[in-house]
Parts: C-alpha cells; structure tokens; sequence
C-alpha cells in the first residue's frame, strides 16, 4: 500500500465546502458564477442543436428535412435560447458575478443572495422553456411579433412570453447588484478613474438591464393580456396598433445587443493591454464611450421598424441616431488598436480572440451603417444581410469576447492552466468556422435571399453550402475549448496567482481566490493597466 | 444607512387612496371627457405611481444619492420612450390627409 502523502491544500472557494447542498444554497459569487456557467453552457448547445438543424435544412434548396412549420420554430428556438438564455446572461452572470467584487477589492456582491435568487429564476425560465420545446415549441420568432403572436399563431406564446419574462427578472437582479456594488463596494483608493474597463463595461450594461428589462416584461405581459382576455392594444382588429409593440420590443431589445457586447468590449479592454504589456490608450474615452454606448443605444430601436411603416420623419430620425452609436464604438476600436501600438504583443490565446472580436465587431459595425442608412435598408431589410450583420455582432463579437475572457481568467477561476496550443487552434478554428458560416450570408442577402424560409432558389445553394460547412467547422471550434478546459481541471498545469502578468486586483489574490477573495482588503495606490511597473512573465516573454 | 420607519396607519392611508383613485379610474371610463379622456387618466395613473414611489418605495425619505439618480434616470429613460415614440405617433399620417 502506497503511503499518502501528507499535503495541507490551500483553502480555497473550490474547497471549502463538498456537497451539493453547499453549491446550490451558496451565496459566494464564485460559486454562483460557476452555476451560471454550467447552465448558459447547457443552453448554448441547445441553441446550437438547433442552429446546425437550421443550417442542415439551408443545405439544399427543396424543403426535405423539416416541414416549414417546424422550420420556423427551430429559428425560433434558436433565437430565443441563445439570446435569452445564452447571450444576455453570458459574460455579466458568469465573468461579471466572478469577477466585479475582485477587481475592485470587495468581498462578495452587495446582495450575495439576491445573486443566488437570480440564478433560480434563470432557471425556472430556463425549464419553462425547455418544457415549451418539448410540448410543441413556438414559432412566432424570437421577436413575438403581434398580431401574429397574439390573433394567429396556435403554438405556445404565452408559455415562451412568461419564461422569458422570468428570465428578465434575472436579469435585472444582475444589473441592480453590480450597479449597488460598484457603487459602495469599492476597495479604499479605488477612484472611478481607476476602475478596471471591465468594471465600466459592467456598470453600462447593468444600466440598460435595469432601465430597458421592466420594458420587456411589461410588453410581453401586454402580449399575454391581448392572447388571453383578448384586450385590444396591438391588434388592429380591435382597436390596437401592431408597431406600438415593435416600438415597445425594441426598447428593450435593440439594447439588449449592448447588454451582450459591451461586456465584451470589457473583456477586450483587459486583454489587449496585458498581451501588448502596455497600459490602455485613452482609459478615460473608452470608459467612457461604455456609458456612451448604453445611453445612445436607446436612442436607435426604431431602426428595426424602417420598413413597418412607421412615419418617414421618425424614420429619418432614428436613421441619423443609428448613425451616432458608430462613435463611441469606433473610440473603442482606435484605442484598443492605439494600445497595440509600439506595445510587446503575445498572440496568446485570449489575445487570438481579442484580435477576432475586433475584426469581427468591426465588420458587423460598420455593415450596420449600411443598415442605419434608410435607403440601404429598405433594399436589405429581412434578408440574410441582416441575419449576417447581426451574427457578426452577436457571435462573432460577444461570444469571441465570452470566450476570450474564459481563456484570460480560466487559470483564476479553476486554478489551472489549458493546453496553450490547443487553446489557439480552437481560436483559429472558431474564426474560420464563423467567417465561412456568416461572410456568405451578407452576399445571399445582398442578392435578395429572404431569411426565415425553409426553402431557396437554387441559385443560392452554393453560398448556403458554403454557410452550412462553416457551421459544421465553427461548432468543432466551440466544443473544443469545453473539453480541454474540462480536461484541464484535473490535468492542467497549476496555475500560480498571476500567470499572465497582469494588472487587476483579481491577479492579486490566490488563484483559485479564497472564499472572501483577500486574506486582507487591498488598498489601491496605483493606476488601472500600470503595465509598466508589472513585468511579464517569464512564459510570456519566451513565447514572442 | 439609518432606515425611516413609517406608521402603518400611513400605509393603510396610501392603500385606501390608491383604491379610491382606482374606483375613479374605472368611473371616470363610464363618462365622456372628450379629449380629456386620456389626459384624466393618464393624471390618475400618475398619481397612484407617484403615491407608491414616494411611500410604500421610502423614495421620499431616502438621502441615499444613489437611490435618487436610479428614481431619475428611469423617469427620464420613461420619456426617452414616450418622446421618440412620439415622433413616429406624431408624424405618422401626415400628409396623408
């Protein structure tokens, strides 16, 4: 018999207690992130299940592996899992509630169980969802446009309308959290000029989860109300007006596209200094340009109406504020690039992703002006254009951050490193993956392919190929980083506090941190990104 | 935080006054205002929210500075809404008779 060795293993959030019970009663942020993470990872699987069936069926231009009606509740299902499920909660409820209390030196989030409560209601959404699919699905897409989702459709609206409104709660509790932490839970000597980005992006985003959310839920009560007491506010039939919901829908939901990529943008703000080992390139403009970006973004929904027949002054209105959202986000760009200017650059792997985010949000950016134009879009509107335009924000911009900061912070969180290789293959992979899906996409809609059918014309068929083998490619890339993270949390190397050298409170502490993150409050003398007082790692500096 | 504690007969108070502006609400409906119609509910409605905001939310004993610009930023993210709304509602049929 093998004598065990004596070992005293460090106390850590990992380790200090066993059992579910001490998992799904936890008020640590840590844990609570790690439940999120589980269960955004298990939706985004069924979102993507759903995109490859999607794809499967775009393979051939005949309708022959779903009927129409199913097709429609696949992109349906699609949409709404991914969004709701998926993308709203990504970055704010697994890297947000793990990270915000460490970066600025507190010892959990304002409302430790109110986190915990957010994490339940994402779930009973997530189940009344999941039982949704299961008895029959919806088909009204992830917009619930009325009157079809109140007068027509007999597939299940209310059942979808009341999860996602649940799912909204959960999300609003996230927001009013960081918003109560970040306020009085910051470190002594931590200034608002010294907050990580991550932390303004947090702070923009937790803004529009608390000021749009409450719009959501109240529309889609407003849609129940008209489905089943048949009051009339949105169905011309009986005395309401259908755009008075697309005005109210995309208060919310034209946000809602910030509240998954801003985060982002915070995660690439944290990686692009450490892998350039430069301090960031006008810290206060792109801090700023997050709140800037939170505030214009309600200024633009009715972008989404151009061709619903709203009047053409609003139109020309909400064209010129489209336009304006380009500001702020350019501001992001420029600095990021400026930051890499004369910097050391490592194309490690979370900086292989940073370099797709900011390839791929450009594009998705800039063919938003052409969207924003009124002219372009009357010509584009709901065709693949859009489809495309949108996934380059969406995917290629928020989940190449979501995935950029897994790779950045996965040593913090688990203690351990990933097999740095295969970290930038799967980066590699999920970039080509996704160009090859959505690039064709812009030209299938350029060329009038409508989206949301089931069938084509042939003429099309060799671009949708091309989508379809992208798919296959980019969902090889999205598997990849899940089995070697898996893979690493017993085999990888052991990560020490601060492996990549870099700057943040949360590189501070212990890696995995200890329940209440410091052994002692830290006290902040310094400034964000003081990359010129951290030298970079040994590993690092071999690697360039 | 020192937290105002209020009488409950004042809870009841605010409780009775929104039932009674709530019968208001439904009698005024049965009565023909013309164009005041909207503007006679919209009136009630607002006093009732105002009424819970102010009492049953403590809004109007806080000093918490941040409580205060949350209560602002939504009234004025509520007009966000409503005045480019209106631009479209505003606009929508002119010129076409």
């Amino acid at each position: 018999m093998a004598t065990a060795a004596i070992t005293t293993e460090r106390e850590h959030y990992l380790n200090k207690e066993y059992g579910i019970r001490s998992w799904l009663l936890t008020t640590d942020h840590k844990r609570i992130a790690l439940l999120y993470l589980i269960s955004i990872t298990f939706f985004f699987f069924i979102g993507g299940f759903f995109a490859l069936l999607i794809r499967l069926e775009l393979l051939t231009p005949a309708g022959d592996l779903v009927q129409a009606d199913t097709y429609n509740k696949l992109f349906t299902m699609h949409g709404m899992v991914m969004i709701f499920f998926f993308l709203i909660p990504s970055i704010p409820a697994v890297l947000g509630n793990f990270l915000v209390p460490m970066m600025i030196g507190a010892k959990d989030l304002a409302f430790p169980r109110i986190n915990l409560l957010s994490w339940y209601l994402y779930i009973i959404a997530g189940i009344m969802m999941l039982h949704c699919m299961v008895t029959g699905g919806v088909d009204t897409g992830w917009t619930f446009y009325t009157p079809f989702s109140t007068a027509f459709t007999n597939t299940k609206v209310i059942e979808a309308g009341l999860s996602v409104f649940v799912a909204g709660f959960s999300s609003i509790l996230t927001g009013l959290n960081f918003v109560v932490t970040i306020h009085r839970m910051r470190a002594p000597g931590m200034t608002w000029s010294r907050l990580p980005l991550f932390i303004w992006a947090h702070y923009a985003t937790s803004i529009i989860q608390l000021l749009g959310t409450p719009v959501l839920a109240v529309t889609l009560v407003l849609v129940v109300c008209e489905r089943v007491l048949g009051l009339g506010i949105f169905d011309p039939n009986r005395g309401g007006d259908p755009l008075l919901f697309q005005h109210l829908f995309w208060f919310y939901s034209h946000p809602a596209v910030y509240i998954m990529i801003l985060p982002s943008m915070g995660v690439v703000a944290e990686i692009v200094p450490c892998f350039s080992r430069k301090r960031i390139f006008g810290y206060q403009a792109v801090a700023l340009s997050s709140i800037a970006i939170a505030v214009f973004g309600f200024l633009v929904w009715a972008h989404h109406m151009f061709v619903a027949g709203i009047s053409l002054y609003s139109a020309m209105i909400f064209s010129i504020l489209s336009y304006l959202v380009a500001v702020p986000s350019a501001i992001k760009v420029f600095n990021w690039t400026a930051t890499m200017y004369k910097g050391s650059v490592t194309f490690s792997t979370p900086m292989l992703y940073a370099f797709g985010f900011i390839g791929l949000f450009t594009m998705g950016g800039l063919t938003g002006l052409f969207l924003a134009c009124l002219g372009i879009d009357v010509h584009v509107t709901d065709t693949y254009f859009v489809v495309a335009h949108f996934h380059y924000i969406m995917v290629g911009g928020a989940v190449m951050g979501y995935l950029g900061g897994m790779h950045f912070w996965w040593p913090k969180i688990s203690g351990r490193l990933y097999p740095e290789w295969l970290g930038k293959f799967a980066a590699l992979i999920v970039f080509l993956g996704f160009n090859l899906t959505f690039f064709p996409q812009f030209i299938l809609g350029y060329l009038g392919m409508p989206r949301r059918y089931w069938q084509y014309p042939a003429e099309f068929q060799v671009l949708n190929v091309m989508s379809t083998a992208g798919s296959t490619i980019l969902a090889v890339g999205y598997v990849l980083p899940m089995v070697y993270f898996l893979w690493s949390m017993r085999y990888g190397k052991i990560a020490d506090e601060n492996p990549w050298g870099a700057a943040g409170l949360e590189w501070k502490t212990a890696s995995p941190p200890p329940t209440f993150n410091f052994e002692e409050t830290p006290e902040v003398t310094w400034e964000a990104y003081n990359y010129d007082q951290i030298p970079a790692p040994a590993e690092v500096l071999i690697e360039r | 935080m020192s937290e105002h504690i209020l009488s409950s007969k004042l809870y009841y108070g605010i409780w009775i006054a929104l039932m009674v502006l709530t019968v208001v609400t439904a009698g005024v409906a049965t009565i023909d205002l013309g164009p005041f119609n909207t503007i006679v509910a919209l009136l009630i409605a607002t006093s009732k929210a105002l009424l819970v905001i102010l009492f049953f939310m403590h809004v109007k004993y806080t000093s918490e500075k941040l409580t205060k610009m949350v209560i602002i930023s939504s009234i004025f993210w509520l007009l966000l809404l409503l005045f480019l709304s209106l631009t479209d509602y505003g606009t929508r049929y002119a010129g076409h008779g």
